[in-house]
């Protein structure tokens, strides 16, 4: 299983051997709405942890997608420009937004595991 | 994250419309394609002379590739837009409880004054002896608009609120400026609950927005306001009485805190109807506060606009208003246009002079209500709203507990939670009752935000029967009667519309059929 | 008081309900000492009656552009508009609605915007219009304002062929946000050298056609260096009506096309309210301010129409919007869409050809009058001429004698060696009568 590590702005990070996927959760995007737009960064930007790596937009809402993780943007998912509904559909496989290499790794370890974000997602409900 | 979750719109409900009727007319309501479809190139309903045979000097220019404009006869024209305008609901049609919209009554004199040929007929380069009288009433706008507020200048070139707002703000950056310090004082600090031009004009014009958070009663937090102040902070931006109907019991301290940090107090007028001819926001240490005539002052909304923001300004920032503005020239009155002749001022942020049509509409407004008059309206505004609140509260949620509002009222949804219904699909079954559904999801800081602003135009049974209505709905909603609201409205020109659909094909004009 | 519909008894009972002891009771969160003791220092109410008596007086201090005849322009036009037009925007659905935001319920005003931009863009030949701004002077600089965030460039290049009070707000609003203009001098003979500036940090090159001066400009040249240099030319036109015979910005290499509507369905009003015309390529959309209206279909299949792509608007993104606007000129774009659509092409076409052809015409007239010289090569309804003598001071002695012959160029550009130029409009509204009557009282003080 592939390490995976969430934010409380509700974004993943998930680890595979070509890079770190980022995307935003099932619960995120349930309280976006259809999302209509994807904006995507330009391959090679550097991006600090936290600092604003895309923005998704619904009908009624836009919202920044921050890095769960500093690093540099390996690949973005273009099918999103397409077809922004993946999002909604398939927000953890499909609906990915960016793949970035990791410059601290360790950052990983103050974000919440399965587990605690799960957790964290009922105190909202 | 969001508090907007929508359900799925619900589709065919086609058992509705009449089987067996011809066309999808309903009555009165007429279905009306677009002039792209009805019109020609060919017809015109202006008649015109062609003139005779010359000699054309275009330089070559000539445009020669058709344009793509239909044309539609004079009792085609009509029809058209009469029929389209039978699907709106408006001030004239009933209830318009918009929260800080200020949708009163808009009196058809201001109409017929603002037709005079003497104001509507007159250009605004003409030599300015000969528009001598135009230039009296836009002074006599800004006397009342001084007066109301307590100030020593107004500048009446913005064209709306939010461009208002703009002017303000840069009249503030060239007074920091002026004063040395526009490399420092970068940051404007604006409530949680303000409106969103708020700070999307302070980011306009090059400032950094921070924003204060608001206290459990709704107000401004004033010792984190405070805290924030310092070198940095060119000013802060207030909405008072503020975006959930409340008035700032400390907006005195706060001025006196903010002008002792060396920043500016602006203050957005969109709420001004609550409190005219009750304290004046010049006595409360503003230094700069747009006007929304179109709210306050009755022009009317037309669908979208157009308003007028004049901005009225502090001592303080006077010397740095945008041209165009009034001086007395002897007997005569004469617009400063250039800069040149007020070196200070920060410059020009529209051509010409205002929007003369909205000032005519106004003072004709201001004169009929007089000070005693204007006073009435706002007392008449803040007991509408005070009205509805008292004959609600027991059904219907407030965030920041029962205590009595301004001109408007702020419910949330916390009492729609167990039905599982939201607050949209509350508003969209008032439709369905004949009323436009209130400010929804504003101001931001409360949940689900239900905004209601009655003014004071409505009587007393109009009230009572807006009230049962919403009682009745709420009523409907908490026990559990869902349907009446999930696929509402079932009964308007047209069911709930697919806004994702619209966003993500955006089909923004019409576009001839493909040829087969 | 004829607005205000409660009475005495009914105030009383709603303040029982409330629970308030007298009205003044629900204004207690107003600090006391800053509450009026007493009513305004102000005039107390007035009946329809004196309200007419006191604005009637003043009106009929001015000069009404109908009683005189009148040549003045220099962004704003005299034309006829039909009966129809301002009857139907009177109609209280459309005068009285808001901003669509409940789309169910405003599908008139969402339909003739929807038409509206389909006007626009056909009018200008570009492939998306917005629902309209303020007027054509803010909607030049939220034009130069999206070409900086579209290249992520800050510098403006302005002909001295735009008008001088839009070359102001362009200056102005720069100066705020601290993004650079180049603004060249006033180009009365349409000669400058506008390519020469054009460098890798210009966002944008802003034009005018007509120009201020009444030239008419071939801009396709000038889009081609543009295209070069990586900046977006920015076709301004302050006659609308000009589009009906003068080759569109579209058709000239525009990336956006912004302007002055006025002319078509909006009386001059004294400088207001006007209506913005704010058109671009489709791939720019995204980058566009103001609101836009799209089409879509109900729950039940139905065409319908709906504002859309708001999330650029500032109330959903706040400080990262793409401009403040929060209104169109709703009723002014109205009866814009209303009047061109009963001109239509052929009507359109037609008062462009009669509005040239009377200009052509009193451009004659007035090249035969000693003293006075006619300087443009090409123009559409509006020309620049150069007098003997100061133009401000004949403008007064023409205004004197009752006619109102133009615009001082100095009015608008002061000390820029103006002096003796005269801006000069002639529309389908004036007669043989009144271009003979320029001619000759010109002749008269020259």
């Amino acid at each position: 299983m592939p390490t995976i590590r969430y934010t409380k702005d509700h974004e993943y990070i998930r680890l595979e051997d070509d890079g770190a996927v980022v995307g935003i959760t099932d619960y995120a995007q349930g309280q976006l709405g259809d999302v209509v737009f994807v904006e995507l960064p330009p391959l090679g930007k550097r991006l600090s942890q936290g600092a604003e790596a895309a923005v998704v937009e619904s009908v009624k809402a836009a919202s920044g997608v921050n890095a769960p993780a500093s690093g540099e943007v390996l690949g973005v998912n273009h099918a999103l420009e397409e077809t922004p509904a993946l999002v909604n559909e398939d927000p953890a496989g499909n609906g990915w937004f960016l793949k970035l290499r990791l410059s601290d790794p360790a950052e990983l370890d103050a974000l919440m595991d399965e587990e605690a974000y799960q957790a964290y997602v009922q105190t909202l409900a | 994250m969001m508090n907007r979750p929508e359900h799925p719109i619900q589709t065919k409900d086609s058992a509705r419309l009449r089987t067996g009727a011809f066309t999808s007319n309903r009555g009165l309501q007429i279905e009306e394609g677009l002039i792209f479809e009805t019109g020609r190139p060919e017809v015109t309903g202006v008649d015109l002379d062609e003139p005779a045979p010359f000699q054309p000097r275009l330089g070559g220019l000539e445009r020669e590739a058709p344009i793509g404009l239909p044309g539609l006869s004079e009792p085609e024209t009509v029809r058209h837009y009469v029929r389209l305008s039978q699907k709106n609901y408006s001030i004239d049609t009933g209830l318009f409880p918009l929260g800080s919209c200020t949708m009163k009554h808009n009196p058809r004199l201001n109409e017929a004054m603002a037709r005079l040929p003497g104001f509507a007929d007159i250009h605004p380069l003409q030599p300015q002896s000969t528009v001598q009288g135009a230039l009296e009433l836009i002074c006599e706008l800004g006397r009342w608009l001084m007066e109301m507020t307590g100030t020593m200048a107004v500048a009446l070139s913005p064209k709306a609120g939010a461009h208002g707002e703009a002017c303000g703000m840069m009249a503030i950056k060239a007074a920091i400026a002026a004063k040395g310090e526009g490399a420092t004082r970068r940051i404007v600090l604006v409530p949680e609950s303000a409106h969103g031009t708020n700070p999307a004009s302070a980011s306009l014009i090059g400032f950094e927005v921070r924003a204060i958070p608001a206290k459990a009663d709704g107000a401004v937090d004033f010792e984190e306001l405070t805290a924030r102040l310092g070198p940095e902070v060119a000013a802060i931006m207030l909405t008072n009485p503020n975006t959930c109907g409340l008035f700032e019991r400390q907006v005195v301290e706060i001025a006196e805190a903010v002008h002792a940090a060396g920043a500016f107090l602006y203050c957005d007028g969109a709420n001004f109807n609550a409190i005219v001819g009750k304290t004046r926001p010049g006595d409360l240490g503003v230094d700069a506060m747009h006007i929304n005539l179109h709210k306050t002052f009755s022009t009317p909304h037309g669908g979208g606009g157009p308003g007028a923001g004049p901005v009225v300004l502090s001592e303080r920032l006077a010397p740095f208003a945008p041209v165009p503005f009034l001086r007395a020239d002897g007997d005569e009155l004469r617009l400063v246009e250039h800069t040149s002749e007020t070196p200070q001022s920060f410059g020009r942020i529209a051509a010409f002079h205002g929007q003369m049509g909205m000032f005519v509409r106004a003072l004709s407004y201001m004169i009929s209500h007089g000070a005693d008059g204007l006073r009435q309206a706002s007392e008449d505004a803040v007991l509408n709203a005070n009205y509805i609140r008292a004959s609600l509260s027991d059904l219907m949620s407030q965030p920041f507990g029962d205590q009595p509002c301004m001109h408007e009222v702020l419910f949330d949804d916390a009492w729609l939670k167990p039905t599982g219904l939201t607050t949209l699909d509350f508003a969209k079954a008032m439709i369905d009752e004949g009323y436009h559904p209130m400010t929804i999801y504003f101001p931001l800081v409360a949940h689900g935000a239900m905004l209601i602003e009655p003014t004071e135009s409505e009587s007393k049974a109009s009230l009572d029967l807006f009230i049962a209505t919403l009682r009745d709905l709420a009523l409907a909603a908490l026990g559990g009667d869902a349907e009446r609201f999930l696929g509402a409205p079932f009964d308007a020109p047209r069911r709930r519309l697919d806004e994702t659909r619209a966003a993500r094909n955006p089909i923004l004009k019409w576009m001839p059929p493909a040829p087969r | 008081m004829r607005y205000l519909p409660l009475t005495p008894d009914d105030r009383i009972d709603m303040l029982a309900r409330i629970g308030a002891p007298d009205i003044d009771a629900l204004f207690a969160s107003i600090p006391e000492n800053k509450r009026l003791a007493q009513d305004l220092d102000l005039p107390k109410r007035k009946t329809e009656i004196e309200v007419q008596r006191l604005l009637s007086k003043m009106a009929a201090k001015n000069v009404v552009a109908g009683s005189a005849p009148f040549f003045v322009g220099a962004g704003a036009y005299r034309h006829h508009i039909p009966a129809s037009v301002d009857h139907l925007i009177q109609r209280s659905e459309f005068m009285t609605s808001y901003t669509p935001y409940q789309p169910e319920i405003a599908q008139g005003t969402l339909q003739a915007i929807f038409e509206f931009q389909t006007q626009v863009a056909a009018l200008t030949a570009m492939d998306v219009a917005n629902a309209s701004m303020y007027d054509g002077s803010t909607a030049t600089i939220e034009a130069v304002l999206m070409a900086h965030r579209i290249t992520k460039r800050r510098k403006a290049v302005l002909s001295g062929g735009l008008h001088p009070h839009y070359a102001e707000v362009v200056r102005t609003i720069s100066r705020m946000t601290g993004d650079d203009v180049a603004s060249l001098p006033p180009d009365v003979l349409a000669q400058e050298n506008l390519a020469g500036l054009i460098d890798s940090d210009a966002s944008c090159v802003v034009v005018q056609n007509p120009d201020v001066f009444g030239n008419l400009r071939d801009i396709s040249g000038l889009s081609a260096i543009c295209r070069a240099k990586g900046a977006l030319l920015i076709v301004v036109f302050t006659e609308a009506v000009s589009l009906g015979l003068v080759k569109a910005p579209g058709e000239m290499g525009a990336d956006i096309a912004v302007g002055e509507g006025q002319s078509i369905g909006n009386s001059l009003n004294f400088g207001g309210p006007y209506v913005g015309l704010f058109a671009a390529r489709s791939k720019y959309l995204r980058q566009m301010p103001g609101r836009l209206c799209g089409e879509t279909i109900d729950a039940d299949g139905r065409r319908g129409f709906v504002l859309t792509l708001a999330t650029r608007e500032q109330h959903i993104k706040r400080e990262k919007a793409t401009s403040n606007i929060c209104t169109n000129s709703g009723l002014c774009c109205l009866a814009f869409s209303i009047h061109l659509t009963l001109l239509g092409e052929t009507g359109l076409k037609r008062l462009a050809r009669i509005n040239h052809a009377n200009a052509v015409d009193l451009a004659n007239r007035l090249a035969r009058v000693s003293g006075v010289e006619v300087l443009n090569k090409s123009f559409f309804n509006e020309f620049t001429i150069r007098i003997r003598g100061d133009a401000d001071d004949v403008i007064e002695r023409l205004a004197a004698q009752g006619v109102l012959g133009g615009v001082p160029a100095s009015r608008l550009s002061p000390g820029q060696g103006l002096d003796d130029l005269i801006i000069i409009a002639s529309s389908e509204l004036n007669t043989d009568e009144d271009r003979a009557a320029l001619a000759s009282a010109l002749q008269g003080v020259l």
